[in-house]
């Protein structure tokens, strides 16, 4: 039971960063290559109508997380108390300066929303995958200070970063450079995931020009990742074990590469969504195979005095895990339903939504 | 320790106060929107489609607010009330996990329909994509009121050896006595807030001469379905959720009422009066003898316990801040019902539109409900302390065991900031749109 709740996690967390992953990427673009007034309008339009949807997601996947697992919802939320709260913060930013940029016609007004919108859509996919990087790095479970728990076995905090940034140090700090690397491969992920929806939904002058930023962005991509999986036993001294027991997860690794070397040709693409299919898998393959190297943990320990967070140790009990299963796939089926009638109506370009205009 | 508790409940009570000001009139609304694009269904007449698509807009404004403000509601659990969840989340985690896969997918897969794609699905199905953002709104108000009632009186759980409250009844979360009356109550209080908004926008057009169309169909929506849900949220389910907190929470209903002796042969209603705890007494009291009595047990000379029959360690931990937060909801809730029976007789004798002072008491009324339906939420939480969940988790067991209260005022502040700026951006935005007016259909 507890699998299957882990299984059903970790979908919807793939499905949350497929979709406001688009989002953040196309406010990354959005900062970095929207010149023209007409590529920002552009850009806002293929998201306009979807992003509150997509966050519904993130609202989904924190209710599933904390029904089923609910010591490791308390236990990662309360130690990652900071970045959570600043990813808090930054999300509201970024909706207002969505939803606030046309609310005046004036050229400053524009220009501050706009920096809000990027940037806040930059240093959320980056703080994404530092968390990510938290996750598997792992961190000092039950506060161990000289051997001994300062704290149940199951709380611990982190501050944003300690002085050394390194990930292998006794008190761990939020941000160090490892966690900072995944970081920065979830800003370069995200921006071209979000560059392949602009292209997918619109018929912008830019779509030619972000073929190249992909390209080229891509080779990036390829480099970090490999750069990433040498280092890796720094954080996880044998990071291949789960892949060498269970062959049949190499797919996932497969996934992750499929995505990359596909988008090398995204100057030569017929269809304007192929693009998106291919980031897309990059985001599956490679989330997945990430949790799945420290499977079945989901918060591992750093330190031989408690025990990882496993998800057989911070799920709630059978009774409760059983009954959601009922109401859950009814919900399920609802929602696969929902968001099939929404794709369906708004398929095709959205360059003509006339989004943010009150 | 203690600054801790305080900066934590400091912060949840900030941030659900504004972040509640938002689903309270999108509830209602989402009715009214209804209500409009039927009556155009029924009458072919333009006027009310172009309503609809006008308080939609509206809706979504306020949707999309309390997304943003609605996040931070759900991660507060784990990140300040973290032991809170670990103990409970089997059990609250049920109602709250099947509020995000029912009610939000619903609500805003079609809100983004009904907003962009009128043209596209016709008018049939146009009000059908209404229809389902009214049934996703009221179902998350549902939800959410389910967990709140396993808060105030728990049931359907066992204790396991480590402290952990867990699940054996999914069936007894929605039988809870508590949960019925409290939605009927909190949906009309939400019928109430959008109700009084309509017509104040109706009224702010009349009294403008603009838009004057609009201006009567919005005064008298808001007043006939203000006048109702005036009356339904005193009557009975007001009655009734009050008849909850006698029977398992009686002395936070004595405490409420300011009742600090019991007085044989029938209790006084307190109208007016600042409680004096340290000296259990009431200054500059005004009261009319037996009718609390009679309001609760429908018998004048009825005893009702008195604080002087509990032990001190179980008196609600604010009652000062609980007497009053349950008078102006009352009071506020008697106004009301006044106000909206004179209009409702101003618009019987077809004098409404023309009746100025009316009009201005209408447009004025505009904040009130959503103080009233603050109030009201404060006295069930307020009401519900030093409980977490009632008898069983105290609120300063909750909290989360390792974040310092120097982080979480630094949180605290920055929410403030963020709200502040948010709610001007807010009052800016909600006022173009509605300066701007209901966009007319052209027929070419």
């Amino acid at each position: 039971m507890e699998l299957f709740w882990y299984i059903v996690l970790m979908t919807m967390l793939t499905i949350y960063v497929i979709l406001d992953g688009y989002d953040f990427g196309a406010g990354i673009i959005h900062l970095f290559f929207a010149k023209k007034e007409k590529d920002k309008k552009a850009i806002t339009n293929a998201i306009g109508p979807f992003w509150d949807a997509n966050e519904v997601w993130l609202i989904a996947v924190g209710g599933v997380l904390f029904f089923a697992f609910p010591t490791l919802y308390a236990s990662s939320f309360s130690g990652f108390y900071l970045p959570l709260i600043m990813i808090l913060w930054l999300l509201i930013f970024r909706a207002i300066g969505l939803e606030l940029r046309g609310l005046v016609h004036n050229k400053m007004w524009e220009a501050i929303w706009d920096k809000a919108f990027g940037i806040s859509s930059f240093l959320l996919a980056l703080f994404f995958g530092i968390a990510l990087g938290n996750i598997v790095r792992g961190v000092n479970l039950g506060m161990v200070t000289n051997g001994v728990s300062t704290h149940e076995a199951h709380y611990f905090f982190l501050p944003l970063w300690n002085t050394t940034f390194s990930p292998q140090a006794e008190q761990l700090g939020i941000i160090d450079w490892f966690t900072l690397l995944l970081g920065v491969i979830g800003v370069i992920a995200l921006a071209i995931h979000g560059a392949n929806w602009i292209i997918f939904k619109t018929n912008s002058g830019l779509n030619q020009k972000l073929k190249k930023v992909i390209f080229n962005l891509n080779f990036v991509l390829l480099a970090l990742v490999i750069f990433s999986l040498t280092i890796w036993h720094i954080i996880e001294p044998k990071p291949f074990h789960n892949f060498m027991e269970y062959p049949w997860l190499w797919i996932f690794p497969l996934i992750t590469f499929t995505g990359i070397f596909g988008l090398f040709n995204v100057k030569t693409f017929k269809k304007d969504g192929l693009g998106f299919l291919f980031s897309s898998l990059f985001l599956f393959g490679g989330l997945v195979s990430t949790v799945s190297s420290i499977f079945p943990k989901v918060l591992p320990s750093t330190n031989n005095v408690n025990p990882s967070l496993t998800l057989y140790n911070v799920a709630a009990d059978e009774y409760g895990l059983t009954v959601g299963v009922y109401w859950f796939v009814i919900a399920a089926i609802l929602v696969a339903i929902y968001m099939f009638i929404q794709y369906r109506v708004f398929r095709g370009k959205m360059d003509d939504v006339g989004y943010g205009e009150h | 320790m203690e600054d801790m508790l305080f900066y934590d409940r400091m912060q949840f009570a900030f941030t659900i106060t504004f972040h509640y000001l938002f689903p309270q009139l999108t509830m209602g609304l989402s009715l009214m929107v209804v209500y409009f694009k039927w009556r155009f269904l029924r009458t072919k007449i333009d006027k009310y489609n172009d309503a609809a698509k006008f308080w939609m807009k509206i809706f979504a404004l306020n949707f999309a607010m309390g997304v943003v403000t609605g996040i931070p509601m759900e991660f507060q659990f784990g990140t300040n009330w973290a032991k809170f969840s670990e103990l409970t989340g089997g059990i609250i985690g049920q109602t709250l996990a099947m509020e995000g896969m029912f009610s939000f997918f619903l609500e805003s897969s079609f809100l983004g329909l009904f907003l962009f794609g009128e043209k596209l699905l016709g008018q049939k199905l146009h009000f059908i994509t209404g229809f389902l953002v009214f049934l996703g709104s009221w179902a998350s108000g549902y939800l959410i009121i389910a967990t709140h009632s396993w808060m105030q009186n728990p049931v359907g759980y066992e204790i396991l050896e480590n402290g952990r409250y867990v699940l054996n009844n999914f069936g007894a979360l929605f039988s809870n006595p508590w949960l019925l009356p409290s939605y009927i109550h909190n949906q009309m209080a939400s019928i109430i807030t959008s109700s009084f908004v309509v017509a104040a926008i109706g009224a702010f057009y009349l009294l403008n001469n603009k838009h004057n169309d609009f201006g009567k169909l919005f005064v008298k929506t808001g007043v006939l379905f203000g006048l109702v849900s005036s009356v339904l949220v005193a009557f009975p389910t007001g009655d009734l959720a009050a008849k909850n907190v006698i029977e398992y929470q009686p002395v936070t209903f004595a405490a409420m009422e300011g009742i600090f002796e019991t007085e044989e042969g029938g209790s006084e209603i307190i109208l007016i009066g600042q409680p004096d705890v340290d000296n259990k007494k009431l200054d500059n009291k005004i009261a009319v003898p037996n009718i609390l009595s009679f309001l609760t047990y429908q018998r004048w000379d009825a005893k009702i316990k008195g604080l002087n029959e509990f032990d001190e360690s179980v008196y609600p931990t604010n009652i000062p801040g609980l007497y009053y937060a349950y008078h102006i909801m009352v009071g506020l809730g008697t106004i009301f019902i006044a106000l909206m029976l004179i209009a409702s007789v101003q618009l019987y004798r077809k004098k409404l539109y023309t009746t100025k002072w009316i009009l201005w008491l209408l447009l004025f009324m505009l904040p009130f409900p959503y103080i009233a339906n603050t109030t009201g939420w404060y006295t069930a939480e307020l009401g519900r302390q030093p409980w977490l969940v009632y008898n069983l988790l105290r609120t300063a067991d909750g909290i989360s065991p390792t974040v310092s209260s120097g982080n979480t005022l630094f949180t605290l502040l920055g929410f403030i900031g963020l709200y502040l700026l948010l709610g001007l951006l807010f009052i800016m935005l909600a006022g173009k749109i509605i300066n701007k007016g209901p966009e007319t259909t052209k027929h070419i």
